[in-house]
C-alpha cells in the first residue's frame, strides 16, 4: 500500500512540483507550438531548402547536382535579368509615392467630409476586394485600340492620336501599374483614415486658438504624428510592388512581362523560369536574390524612418 | 499468440487481395481535363473493358495549368499513371526524367507505325525507339469571314489560295477609321497564338529555307528565307497595314467578333469558331507560295507508357495504348471531340477529305513537319520579341532575325546539357 502510493509520487514528481504559473506557460507553449511548427514547417524550412536549391541545377525531371554559384553567375550575367531587376524598381519606384500620395490627399479631405462617409470609403475600398485577375482583364480590354478600347475612344474623340499603351515598351509598364495602384488604394485610405482619426482632436483646437493655417497644422502636426502611419504603409506597399505579378501576368496573358519584356517583374521570371522552363535551380537563386532585396529596402525604410 | 492471430488474419487479407488483384489488373490513366476528351475517353475505357473483362482502366484528370508538374512528380514518387497522356514537345523532359519507357518494338513494331500513321508521329521517336502514340492529331488551317468577303465584293466561295491572294483578300476586307486605325482587321497577327508555328515551319519553308537542322537543335533560320520570311509577316501590318498585333487583343478573339476577315488558327479552335452565330466563315489550306509549295504545323498529344508500369500491369497497359490508338479509338475520338485521326486510313477518307471543315486540316497534314521544341513557351516567346521587335521597336528585320535565332540557340543548347 505504502510502496505504491511512493511509487505514484515519485513518477508524478516533476509535474506536481512545479507552480500553478509554470504549468500555465507550459500548457500555452504546448498550445503555441502547434501553429509555430506548422509555421516552420511551411515557411522556413522551404525557404532553407530554396537557399540549397539555388547551389543546384535540378530540373524537376532530372536529379540535382551541386552547381556552387553558378546558378548566380548566369542570372548576373543575363541581361534580362537586369531588365527585370529595372522594372521591377520601376514598380517600387513609381507605385509606392504615387499611391501613398493619393489615397493620403483622399484620406485628408474624406476625413472631413460627413456626407455620406462611409458610402465613399466603401467606393474606394471596392477596388482592394477585386481579383486582381478580374481587374486586369477588364483594364486590357480599357487599353484597345478604338474601336474596343475606352480610353482611346475617349482620345480620338477629342482629336488626340491614339496611344499604343500595352503594345508599347515605354507605356507599358505605367499602364499595368494604374490598375495596380488604383487596387491597392481604398487599403491605404483605410490605414491612413485610422491614423488621422488617432491624432488627438486638442491638439488642432490648441493650433487653431493658436491662429495656425490650415498649411501649417498639415507640416506641423498632422504629418509628424502620422509618421507611423506613413512607416508602415512606405514598407507594406513597397513590399507589394517589388512582389508585384498576378497584374502584369493577367494584363498580357499571352506575352506575360511584355512586350519585349518591358513590364517584367522579378517574380514572373522566377514564375517562368520555375513553371514553363522547369528551371528549379535557377528560379531558386532567383528566388534568393529577391528575398535579399526585399529584406535590404525594408531595413534601409525602418532605419530611414525610424524615430529619431 | 494474440500478435500471431492477427498476423496471420492480415497475412490472409493481403492473399485475398492479391487473389482478386490477379483476376483484374487495374492500370491508370492520366489525361488533363478537358470536357469532351474525357467523355471521349471514358467511352474508349468502356469499350475496352467490354473486351478484356481481366483489365479495369481508372482514369484520373486534372486541370492542364499543372499537368506537367504533376505527373513529373506523381511518377518520381512512385505513384500516378501507368499509361499518361502528355504533349509531343515535353517527350525529351520526360525521357530524361525516366518517367516513360520505350514502346517495346513487339508488340508496336517500327514499321507498321511509320506505314500506319501520319509521318509527323516521327516526333516520338529517339533512336530506333517509339515513347509514344498519338489518337489525335492537330493542324493549322485559314479560317475566313464568309459575310466580310462578300461585304469586300470577293467570291466567299473561293478563299486565297496563294500568299499573293491571301495579302490582296487582306487588303480588300481590312477597314479603316478616318485617321487610319484599324477597325477591323484584313489578316490577323498574332505570334502568341498560331502565328509563329505558321511562322517557323510554314514561312520559312516557303520562301525557301528550313527552320532548323540536325534534328531541330540547331537554328538555321537567320539566312535569306528566314529574312524574306519575317518581313513578309511584319509587312502585313507595316506595309501592307491589313492587320495589327494586339488587335482585339488576340487573333481569335478578333475573328470571333466579327472583326478580322482571316486567321490562321487550329483544330482545336471549331469548338470555340462552332459556336459563332453572327456569320458564316469557313475553312481553307493554307495559302501556297508562288510556285505552289505548301506547308503546315502538326501537333499532338501522345499517350506513353511510363516507367511504374512493370509486369501484369506492362502488358495491360500496352494493350490499352494499343486500343486507343486503334482506328476505332480514332473514330470515337474525331466523333466526340472533333480532332483529325492520326492513322491515314481512318483520316483520309473520301468522305472527310470532302469535308468542308475536316477537308482543308487533312490536306494540310500529309505534307505538315513537327517542331522538336526544347521548351515551347520559351522558344514561342522568341519569336513574339522577334516579332514586337520590328512592330514596336522599328527595329531593322535583319537584326531582330539574328537576335532572335541567337536567343532561340541557346535555349535549345542549354535544353541539351
Amino acid at each position: 500500500m505504502s510502496a505504491v502510493s511512493h511509487r505514484e509520487a515519485a513518477s508524478g514528481g516533476l509535474w506536481s512540483r512545479m507552480s500553478l504559473g509554470q504549468k500555465q506557460v507550459i500548457w500555452a507553449w504546448s498550445f503555441l507550438a502547434v501553429p509555430l511548427v506548422f509555421y516552420v514547417v511551411i515557411r522556413f524550412w522551404p525557404t532553407f531548402q530554396a537557399f540549397y536549391l539555388s547551389a543546384t541545377d535540378w530540373t524537376i525531371t532530372k536529379p540535382a547536382a551541386f552547381v556552387g554559384l553558378e546558378n548566380y553567375w548566369r542570372l548576373f550575367e543575363d541581361p534580362l535579368f537586369w531588365q527585370v531587376f529595372r522594372n521591377t524598381f520601376m514598380y517600387l519606384i513609381l507605385g509606392t509615392p504615387i499611391s501613398l500620395l493619393i489615397s493620403f490627399v483622399v484620406a485628408y479631405y474624406l476625413d472631413r467630409v460627413r456626407f455620406m462617409h462611409s458610402f465613399i470609403r466603401a467606393l474606394y475600398f471596392l477596388p482592394f476586394l477585386t481579383t486582381a485577375a478580374a481587374m486586369a482583364w477588364v483594364w486590357r480590354w480599357f487599353y484597345q485600340p478604338v474601336p474596343i478600347g475606352v480610353i482611346n475612344d475617349v482620345l480620338s474623340s477629342f482629336g488626340i492620336p491614339q496611344q499604343p499603351f500595352l503594345r508599347s515598351t515605354s507605356q507599358a509598364l505605367p499602364a499595368v501599374l494604374a490598375p495596380a495602384v488604383w487596387a491597392g488604394l481604398g487599403f491605404q485610405i483605410i490605414i491612413f483614415l485610422a491614423g488621422l482619426r488617432a491624432i488627438p482632436v486638442t491638439y488642432y483646437e490648441a493650433a487653431r486658438i493658436d491662429g495656425l493655417s490650415e498649411g501649417a497644422i498639415l507640416r506641423r502636426i498632422t504629418l509628424p504624428l502620422l509618421k507611423p502611419t506613413l512607416v508602415f504603409l512606405v514598407v507594406f506597399s513597397s513590399i507589394g510592388f517589388l512582389r508585384i505579378f498576378d497584374q502584369v501576368y493577367n494584363i498580357n496573358t499571352n506575352d506575360p512581362g511584355g512586350p519585349l519584356n518591358s513590364t517584367k517583374p522579378l517574380v514572373l521570371m522566377i514564375y517562368q523560369t520555375a513553371f514553363s522552363s522547369y528551371e528549379m535551380g535557377y528560379a531558386a537563386a532567383q528566388t534568393v536574390v529577391l528575398f535579399v532585396i526585399l529584406l535590404v529596402i525594408s531595413l534601409v525604410q525602418l532605419r530611414l524612418m525610424r524615430d529619431r | 499468440m494474440r500478435l500471431g492471430h492477427m498476423l496471420a488474419s492480415v497475412a490472409l487479407g493481403f492473399a485475398t487481395l492479391a487473389s482478386t488483384g490477379a483476376k483484374a489488373v487495374e492500370i491508370e490513366y492520366w489525361q488533363y481535363v478537358f470536357d469532351t476528351r474525357v467523355k471521349a475517353m471514358n467511352q474508349l475505357i468502356a469499350k475496352f473493358q467490354e473486351a478484356n473483362p481481366d483489365i479495369k482502366v481508372k482514369q484520373t484528370t486534372f486541370p492542364y495549368a499543372d499537368y506537367q508538374t504533376k505527373v513529373a512528380a506523381a511518377i518520381l514518387a512512385g505513384q500516378g499513371p501507368d499509361v499518361v497522356q502528355l504533349f509531343y514537345g515535353w517527350t525529351d523532359n520526360f525521357i530524361a526524367g525516366k518517367m516513360i519507357r520505350p514502346l517495346r518494338a513487339e508488340a508496336f513494331p517500327a514499321a507498321e507505325i511509320e506505314r500506319d500513321f501520319f509521318p509527323i508521329v516521327s516526333a516520338m521517336k529517339r533512336g530506333n525507339d517509339y515513347y509514344g502514340l498519338p489518337t489525335a492529331v492537330r493542324s493549322l488551317a485559314l479560317f475566313y469571314n464568309k459575310k466580310a468577303f462578300k461585304d469586300a465584293g470577293l467570291d466567299p466561295n473561293n478563299p486565297p489560295k496563294t500568299l499573293e491572294e491571301l495579302v490582296a483578300a487582306a487588303e480588300k476586307t481590312v477597314k479603316r477609321d478616318g485617321s487610319g486605325n484599324i477597325i477591323s482587321a484584313g489578316m490577323t497577327l498574332d505570334m502568341g497564338g498560331q502565328d509563329h508555328q505558321w511562322w517557323r515551319e510554314v514561312l520559312i519553308r516557303q520562301f525557301g529555307g528550313v527552320p532548323y537542322t540536325e534534328n531541330d537543335t540547331k537554328v538555321a533560320y537567320n539566312d535569306e528565307a528566314g529574312l524574306k520570311a519575317l518581313t513578309f509577316y511584319t509587312d502585313l501590318q507595316k506595309k501592307h497595314k491589313v492587320g495589327q498585333a494586339g488587335f482585339m487583343d488576340e487573333g481569335q478573339a478578333a475573328f470571333r467578333a466579327g472583326l478580322a476577315a482571316m486567321t490562321i488558327d487550329g483544330t482545336f479552335r471549331l469548338g470555340s469558331f462552332g459556336t459563332i452565330k453572327a456569320f458564316d466563315w469557313g475553312v481553307t489550306e493554307l495559302p501556297a507560295n508562288a510556285q505552289g509549295v505548301r506547308s503546315n504545323y502538326a501537333s499532338y498529344f501522345a499517350n506513353a507508357i511510363t516507367t511504374k508500369a512493370e509486369g501484369e500491369k506492362l502488358a495491360a497497359a500496352e494493350k490499352f495504348l494499343k486500343y486507343v490508338s486503334s482506328p476505332e479509338a480514332m473514330k470515337v475520338w474525331m466523333e466526340v471531340v472533333g480532332e483529325l485521326p492520326a492513322r491515314r486510313e481512318v483520316a483520309l477518307t473520301p468522305e472527310n477529305i470532302a469535308h468542308p471543315v475536316y477537308g482543308p486540316f487533312l490536306k494540310g497534314l500529309e505534307y505538315a513537319h513537327t517542331t522538336l521544341f526544347k521548351d515551347e513557351a520559351a522558344q514561342r516567346q522568341v519569336a513574339i520579341d522577334m516579332a514586337n521587335r520590328v512592330l514596336i521597336g522599328g527595329e531593322d528585320p535583319k537584326t531582330s532575325l539574328a537576335k532572335a535565332a541567337e536567343a532561340e540557340q541557346a535555349i535549345i543548347d542549354r535544353a541539351k546539357r
